[in-house]
């Protein structure tokens, strides 16, 4: 990480307060208004239209200096990815990739 | 009858069904703890972090785009994206709390993380005729435990990170934490479909400039899986 220290507490802070803005909003200022269908049906998905898109160039697509993506990544990436989805539990998938990182690391190595 | 129940019965019962949570939040806040404290964080900011924001999900969003050295601009946009969905929680809590004073309001706010949130809904739906302060107590219950928990998992983990020794890579924790989290939101097709998409278009859009793919692919995720639910509720309503 190259950021200045200065940058990182401004970072740390805006996320903060804007954080507890979006918390607050309808609850502090803006009454009991119910917010449009199209409008909850959007917010619905901020986190499952985000966070996939965060990781998975990092899994798929080549790592710096490398031709093609990191198998170890992939197959790690698959297993929490299905663990997760049967056992709808984060944990049992972070476990379960935890696990098949090592176990994988230490066989290539 | 249950109008009588007092704050005390209220704060109890949440407690109890609050309880559980640590053990899905104390695991992760010392994932993102050991994570920030690999990625250059010292303690304190790890701390600040975890204290100032209480989100795993954005904490670990804005980690990995810090690392990455987007620019500042592009991580707070995407990093705030990701919580737009507490709006969301605010707007369906209003009905029950929107009454009580404004300092109880903010701390409820401030406060207002994914499981106090799902908790919560689910008991004010079952017992709307609760008082607004027995619902107060009730949500201050079954966030009792979650957040100091969230915050001691994160200063375990940031400790337990310093120590760490640096040929260890603990870098690919991040990818797995994160997937860990996308696995058990995958419960419908406009789930799974808001997923694809945004996995999609995120690697066609990886070289945009400034980091804004990520923010591009979200916001075009948001879309589709909206789109995709209002087109499966059209379907069930013509079949009935």
């Amino acid at each position: 990480m190259t950021l200045s220290q200065p940058v990182i507490w401004l970072i740390i802070i805006v996320l903060g307060v804007g954080t507890f803005a979006l918390r607050f909003s309808f609850l502090g200022l803006l009454g009991s208004r119910p917010l449009p269908p199209w409008a909850l049906r959007l917010l619905r998905y901020t986190p499952v239209a985000v966070l996939p898109g965060l990781i998975a160039p990092r899994v798929f697509l080549p790592p710096e200096g490398a031709t093609s993506p990191d198998p170890t990544l992939v197959a790690t990436a698959l297993v929490t990815l299905a663990l997760g989805v049967w056992t709808k539990s984060a944990i049992w998938a972070m476990l379960s990739g935890a696990l098949t990182l090592t176990v994988l690391t230490l066989i290539l190595a | 009858m249950t109008n009588s129940l007092s704050q005390r019965q209220a704060f109890w019962l949440g407690f109890r069904h609050g309880g559980p949570f640590i053990l899905v939040v104390a695991p992760f806040g010392l994932v993102f703890g050991v994570v920030a404290t690999e990625a250059g964080l010292n303690v304190v900011q790890t701390m600040a972090f975890s204290i100032a924001v209480i989100a795993g999900a954005a904490q670990l969003t804005a980690l990995q785009m810090m690392t990455d050295n987007a620019p500042v601009a592009i991580i707070l946009a995407t990093a705030l994206a990701v919580n737009l969905r507490m709006a969301m929680y605010s707007a369906s809590l209003t009905p029950h709390l929107g009454p009580a004073p404004v300092w109880q309001r903010a701390l409820v706010a401030y406060l207002m993380v994914d499981q106090a949130y799902a908790v919560s809904a689910l008991q004010y739906e079952k017992t709307p005729d609760w008082s607004i302060p027995a619902k107060v107590a009730y949500y201050f219950g079954v966030v009792t435990l979650i957040c100091p928990v969230w915050y001691l998992g994160t200063l375990s983990g940031a400790v337990l990170g310093a120590q760490i020794p640096d040929t260890i890579p603990i870098g690919a924790a991040i990818p797995i934490a994160f997937i860990a989290l996308i696995g058990p939101m995958l419960r419908t097709l406009a789930h799974v479909a808001a997923a694809l998409t945004s996995v999609t278009a995120a690697i066609v859009l990886a070289g945009l400039p400034y980091s804004l793919g990520l923010l591009v692919a979200g916001l075009l995720s948001m879309v589709v899986g909206a789109l995709v639910e209002i087109w499966q509720t059209r379907r069930r309503e013509a079949r009935t």
